[in-house]
């Protein structure tokens, strides 16, 4: 299996889908003749032209809702967020127009079209561009949100995405993008909903979406190399729909859980995954289950500082000791 | 062009010029001019049933009427072709029945039963039906607008010759959605007519204090390339006339329009603000019940081309009520939704057989 980056893989997922389907159409700032602000349309416009692979202007509201109305008729849009956290100024069309018209009009219409583009922090750029928006948007029935955690999952849950017929919204990993991992050639889907065991263990549960799923494969390392505590390691990938059996049957097996998580603490996914296994599993449980998050507060510049505020391995070993 | 010249000119245009001649007026035949007066009627009586029935306890949430306002949706609408799309704001009844819902689906939408429009899903801001190229019923101020164009960049990217018709309000042109939507339509030159009905108000704020540039909204358009028009929404010969030019631009020359329609609505914002009166004179409104009524102005019209007697007329009305009172009695008729119907037209697997759907891994509650 060739070794390519998470960009590349995002790169063939997005080159497939606009081969394989006519409807399938590229649009956001930049996408086009510049290459995406974070290479990951690279060479689609030269390859597909300007009909298929489209720029826009600054308009976040406008152009996401262009395509929520191209979708109606049929077309299947990608439409690309520069950064996840400029969602913000397209929030009404997101949740409003793309969460709700299909319930609001008795499921007379349904919105083919994914909406993409980096999120997170950890890149030094200050709070208003590391947002990663993935709770709020699963606040809203009616949408999806996946988070692929390696170039694998990234190429499968977008093409996923992409042949889904609910609107998706995928937040790539601005970290990642260089990141590589072994991805096959031919071509494969992984389906909205399904989490990953990326290690098993019988110790402790340590369930992430994200990049923290990195961080806490880092963490079971150590966790077994220097203290003989075998964790497993779950990725959500798709925070909603979201594998509850997944997180349910990590409880039965482990007993203990620690939640590793890059959104803020406060109303996150790691809240609801805690709910979760409290009313569902809590007689499963041998010690109450504990989160890592991103210190709650804006992101920090200060990239000294910003490395600390993001979950760390060490946060996630020390966690994972303190039920163990 | 400064303000005051763009106001005269308005002015003159409404004085000058004779509508009934333009070609596509000319070409009507009289039975087509009396059904641009049933479909008026049926929308008034419609809403005055609405009315009626609200303040008798038998829905929810808000009611925006449009009477006053129905030579717009009766006018534009009468032009549509196979291939032309409609798609408005929360004052949406008017538009639902003149793309030819059924005033039964549509008065059961507002008693919020499952035989509704949008399976009571939806309530009185959320009208849809797809099969006739109507895509709601919004209710967030300019929303709809880059939906509108979105549509219309569907149409040119599937190479259809068509339009989209997407209504706003002229409280709406003050939105960045709208004006987001102007660039993209201009600079994409794609086939959307966007149609100003200016009724003056914006709940209680008149265009006078919600506007810069207020003496004619449509020509901000200006300022994006786009071509631009106002009309006299009293007057269904001048609304058909000035929108099948739009519409004629989207389809011959794929280029967007935005037309200003002057109309009224007599009744408050919604049924909260019912008489209205708080921000504007009574004489005012009566000025316009008495004067500037498209109902009575289209009747009138009717009657002095020979086309309609008082008789046929008078029919009419007692068939639009006659309907609407059945329209009531479906609705109060009919069941609500089941409760599982809460969980129903979230995701599209939920409600279809896909692959996904069969695996169950879609499935959540
Ligand atoms: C974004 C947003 N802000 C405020 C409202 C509340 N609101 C609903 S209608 C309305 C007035 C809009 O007036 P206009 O666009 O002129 O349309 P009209 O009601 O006259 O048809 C307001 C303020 C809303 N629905 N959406």
């Amino acid at each position: 299996m060739p070794l390519i980056t998470y960009r590349k893989a995002l790169n063939n997922a997005l080159a497939e889908e606009l081969l394989r389907d006519e409807n399938v159409v590229i649009i956001g700032e930049e996408v086009a003749e510049y290459n995406g602000a974070y290479k990951v349309t690279e060479g689609l416009w030269r390859r597909f032209g300007s009909r298929r692979v489209v720029d826009t202007p600054i308009s976040e509201a406008g152009f996401i809702g262009l395509g929520i109305g191209a979708s109606m008729l049929g077309m299947r849009p990608v439409i690309e967020l520069m950064f996840w956290s400029f969602a913000y100024v397209a929030f009404d069309q997101i949740i409003n127009n793309a969460g709700c018209i299909r319930y609001m009009s008795g499921g007379l219409i349904h919105l083919p079209l994914v909406i993409r583009g980096p999120a997170n922090g950890g890149t030094n750029v200050g709070a208003t561009h590391s947002h990663t928006p993935e709770n709020f948007i699963a606040n809203t029935p009616g949408l999806k949100v996946v988070c692929p955690a390696t170039a694998y999952d990234a190429k499968g849950l977008m093409k996923a995405a992409i042949r889904d017929n609910d609107p998706v919204c995928v937040m790539e990993n601005t970290l990642l993008y260089g990141e590589r991992w072994d991805v096959p050639e031919e071509e494969y889907l992984i389906p909205l909903g399904v989490a990953d065991v990326k290690r098993s263990g019988t110790d402790v549960a340590l369930i992430a979406h994200g990049r923290a799923v990195l961080t806490a494969l880092k963490a079971a390392d150590i966790l077994a190399r220097q203290h003989h505590i075998y964790a497993e390691v779950i990725d959500l990938r798709s925070i909603r729909p979201l594998d509850e059996e997944a997180v349910l049957n990590a409880i039965r097996k482990t007993h203990r859980a620690v939640l590793v998580d890059e959104n803020r603490p406060f109303c996150a996914v790691s809240s609801q995954i805690a709910a979760l296994i409290q009313e569902r599993v809590f007689d499963e449980l041998d010690a109450p289950v504990v989160r890592v998050c991103t210190l709650d507060a804006p992101a920090i510049y200060s990239p000294e500082l910003e490395k600390r505020q993001l979950p760390t391995a060490e946060r996630v070993v020390s966690k994972a000791l303190s039920i163990c | 062009m400064n303000k005051t010249s763009v106001a005269s000119k308005i002015q003159a245009e409404v004085d000058l010029q004779d509508f009934s001649k333009v070609s596509t007026n000319a070409a009507l035949t009289s039975d087509q001019k009396v059904e641009f007066l049933r479909g008026m009627v049926r929308i008034r009586r419609f809403e005055q049933a609405a009315l009626k029935y609200y303040n008798q306890g038998c829905m929810g949430g808000f009611l925006h009427l449009y009477i006053g306002q129905e030579a717009v949706a009766v006018g534009t609408s009468s032009l549509l072709h196979a291939d032309d799309h409609i798609i408005t704001a929360y004052r949406d009844h008017g538009h639902a029945i003149a793309v030819g819902m059924d005033m039964k689906e549509c008065m059961a939408e507002l008693f919020g039963k499952a035989t509704g429009c949008s399976k009571g899903k939806g309530g009185s801001m959320h009208f849809f039906s797809p099969e006739r190229h109507y895509w709601g019923g919004h209710g967030v101020v300019g929303g709809q607008t880059p939906l509108g164009l979105g549509i219309a960049y569907a149409l040119k990217y599937k190479k259809v010759r068509g339009a989209t018709l997407c209504f706003l309000g002229d409280g709406a042109v003050n939105q960045g959605t709208y004006h987001e939507s102007l660039n993209l339509a201009g600079l994409w030159s794609l086939p959307v007519v966007y149609i100003i009905e200016n009724n003056q108000y914006s709940m209680g704020t008149s265009v006078e204090r919600s506007s810069t540039f207020r003496n004619c909204l449509a020509q901000r358009a200006e300022g994006y390339g786009i071509a631009w028009d106002t009309a006299n929404g009293e007057d269904l010969y001048e609304v058909r006339a000035k929108t099948q030019g739009a519409i004629q631009r989207a389809h011959k020359d794929c280029r967007p329009t935005v037309l200003e329609v002057r109309t009224y609505r007599y009744y408050g914002h919604s049924v909260a603000d019912a008489n209205a009166k708080k921000y504007r004179s009574t004489e005012e409104i009566e000025r316009h019940k008495n004067f500037h009524d498209p109902i009575r102005l289209w009747s009138k019209r009717l009657l002095d081309e020979a086309i309609v007697t008082g008789k046929l007329i008078d029919q009419i009305d007692e068939e639009a009520v006659r309907e609407v009172e059945s329209a009531v009695q479906f609705a109060s008729g009919s069941p609500p939704p089941r409760e599982t119907a809460i969980f129903e037209d979230i995701y599209y697997e939920v409600d279809h057989a896909t692959q996904a759907g069969c695996s169950g891994t879609h499935f959540f509650r």
